[in-house]
């Protein structure tokens, strides 16, 4: 497999009034070609900050990427000059998809206006030949009557049907990743079901690799081939996806995993939730963010932030304990 | 539809008619935004009013220069000064005999080619500067504003008669649309247009820094639209209802504005006419009972202000998005 995104170190701040922010504190992972990432972790984890970091849509000032690279094929993404980042990246290598299907298309101008924009900005397509594609794009995601929608404004679509434009607009100049900001949170659970099908559909029709960024695991066993776990900006721990259901290594995944309700458990037993809150990100990190919540937690943890080592293969944690024998690593 | 008495026989079948397109989840007709506009702005007597009476007025000054040449309405004839008015001439004559009807005609002209020009102008620098400040922020966003706040705190009108004093000394006259008239128009123009900038600028600001934080920005800066796409494809239409209402507005506000100077003699110079420089020189004779010198040029300017204001406030309601009337 060739890695088609390589990120190393990343470090993401924010200047606020209250303080500094520390969102991302030195992350470091991988894509590969085709393969899909599930990127899970509880709500201000860094997970978003993260993606849009690397596709640098975060307004600077008050952010500060303080440190890193994003390599993809060869160039460093936090580098590239702005227009260069505007013209060949983003919606063009790289494509981005949002929570929010409800606030993500311009109320103002029509469906076909805005799937046609990215077409005629970065493939150089004439008007015709733009919304002949469009057209394509809006059947390959399942929307009937796709000539005449070209004409509707977003007002007139649910909201699955909006999230399947977005969908559209993302896959219209083939992308070699797309990353999926949470696309199916604001939806209803059968309509949930329907997107990640298509998703799961048209990885295989275009061949490109997903970044999704989720806290609903039950999605990711459906869809991932590997997945990050992140807490409190760090990525804690790093498996394929048989291997973070099947042998969760660090306390947090664990924990999260016994917080699921799952239908092969008995239903009268409470599910265990996580004692304490996450840490304020405006504290400078110091030791293993999850130390405070954690149940196996020693000495060491509280002084020195554990980095990503491997524990098997393609499979790592961010821990000072070995949470099956107790040992201290 | 049926006819009176008759019950349609198949009610339920006329709602399916037509191209029975399969947007099935659809439950109303499809209506764009600007025929959702149109219908509210529909509902509003007065603004439709306004739209009318400001037609017939547009009429008024378009079509009576087929009656009357200019040169008739120039011409002066000191032994036809100040007849009231009667069938050679239905409003009267001025101070140097002139046809006041046909001089409210050309001067109809002249007063709306300045609100309107004035109004282009004053939009496009309040626009730029407005959407600049508004999507950049930071110290170009300080440096503007306080620039915009300090045209904002000499008074207007004080500011007009001195530019119109400083500016308005020797300008040649100009031809323009095969016309010639005087260049004060011209100048009056532009100390209209840029004294009148900064409100739509700070209209426009107050628009981008809200709309510029919504997600659906965020998602077409991540499909690659450059950020001055972002600004004119992106923001700036989710803007225009509050521009159209200032642009209105505005023209209403330059016709007054060129009223008063010209009512001063700081305005456009004669023989070319205005509604405001027709009243220049009228106060002389106010209490010897000349009322045809005020009375018809100071009506046609009531009118024109108070249907574009009418029109103004319709619009405002019409295309204000959160308005749920339909």
């Amino acid at each position: 497999m060739t890695k088609i995104l390589e990120v190393n170190d990343l470090m993401t701040r924010f200047h606020t009034t209250e303080g500094m922010v520390y969102a991302v504190n030195g992350i470091s992972f991988h894509l590969d070609e085709g393969e899909t990432l599930a990127v899970v972790g509880e709500s201000g984890c860094g997970k978003s900050v993260t993606m849009m970091s690397i596709l640098r849509l975060l307004p600077m000032p008050p952010a500060q990427i303080a440190g890193g690279t994003a390599i993809y094929l060869g160039q460093d993404l936090l580098k590239i000059p702005d227009h260069e980042m505007e013209h060949n990246i983003r919606g063009k290598e790289i494509a981005m998809i949002f929570q929010d299907p409800m606030t993500s298309l311009n109320p103002v101008l029509t469906i076909g206006k805005q799937i046609t924009e990215s077409l005629r900005t970065h493939m150089f397509m004439d008007q015709a030949a733009a919304e002949r594609r469009a057209v394509e794009l809006l059947e390959m995601v399942g929307l009937s009557d796709a000539r005449q929608r070209l004409k509707a404004y977003p007002h007139q679509f649910s909201g699955g049907m909006r999230q399947r434009v977005m969908i559209a607009m993302a896959l219209a100049c083939n992308p070699s990743i797309l990353i999926a900001d949470e696309p199916t949170t604001a939806l209803d659970v059968t309509i949930q079901a329907q997107i990640v099908e298509l998703v799961i559909r048209l990885r295989e029709q275009i061949h490109m690799a997903i970044i999704w960024i989720t806290h609903n695991l039950g999605v990711v066993a459906g869809l991932a081939d590997r997945v990050n776990v992140m807490y409190a900006g760090y990525i804690v721990e790093e498996a394929n996806v048989e291997d973070i259901y099947e042998d969760p290594s660090h306390p947090y995944t664990n924990a999260l995993l016994a917080a699921l309700p799952r239908v092969d458990r008995r239903r009268d037993r409470r599910l265990k939730s996580i004692a304490g809150a996450p840490p304020s990100l405006l504290v400078e990190p110091h030791g293993c963010p999850f130390a405070p919540r954690c149940e196996y937690v020693v000495e060491r943890c509280g002084m020195e932030t554990p980095r990503l080592t491997p524990v098997g293969r393609d499979h790592a944690i961010a821990c000072w304990v070995d949470i099956k024998t107790g040992a201290q690593r | 539809m049926a006819k009176r008495g008759i019950p349609d026989p198949q009610p339920a079948l006329s709602k399916i008619e037509g191209p029975v397109s399969a947007l099935d989840e659809l439950e109303t007709p499809i209506l764009t935004l600007s025929q959702l506009a149109w219908r509210r702005f529909r509902r509003h007597k007065m603004a439709v009013a306004g739209v009318i009476i400001l037609i017939l007025l547009v009429a008024y000054c378009i079509g009576g220069a087929f009656i009357f040449s200019e040169s008739y309405a120039n011409h002066t004839d000191t032994s036809l000064r100040l007849q009231p008015p009667a069938a050679e001439h239905p409003f009267g004559t001025d101070t140097t005999g002139r046809d006041i009807l046909a001089r409210t005609i050309y001067g109809g002209q002249i007063s709306l080619l300045i609100g309107l020009t004035a109004m282009i102008l004053e939009i496009t620098v309040g626009v730029l500067i407005g959407a600049v400040t508004g999507f950049f922020g930071g110290w170009l966003d300080n440096i503007l504003m306080r620039f915009t706040e300090a045209v904002l705190i000499v008074p207007q009108i004080f500011l007009l008669l001195v530019m119109a004093k400083f500016f308005g000394g020797n300008v040649p006259n100009i031809v323009f649309l095969g016309r010639e008239f005087s260049g004060s128009v011209i100048v009056i123009v532009f100390i209209i247009g840029l004294t009148a900038w900064p409100y739509t600028a700070r209209i426009v600001r107050a628009q981008f820094l809200s709309i510029k934080e919504n997600e659906f920005i965020l998602a077409a800066r991540a499909t690659g639209t450059s950020t001055w796409g972002i600004i004119f494809r992106h923001i700036l239409p989710n803007s225009i209802a509050p521009i159209v209402v200032a642009a209105t507005l505005g023209v209403a506000n330059a016709i007054t504005l060129e009223a008063y100077i010209s009512f001063l003699g700081l305005g456009v110079r004669p023989p070319t006419a205005t509604w405001g420089n027709m009243l220049e020189g009228a106060y002389n004779y106010i209490d010897q009972g000349v009322y045809w010198l005020w009375l018809f040029p100071g009506l046609l300017i009531l009118f024109i202000v108070l249907s574009i204001n009418f029109v103004g406030d319709g619009l405002r309601d019409a295309l204000d998005p959160r308005s749920r009337a339909v």
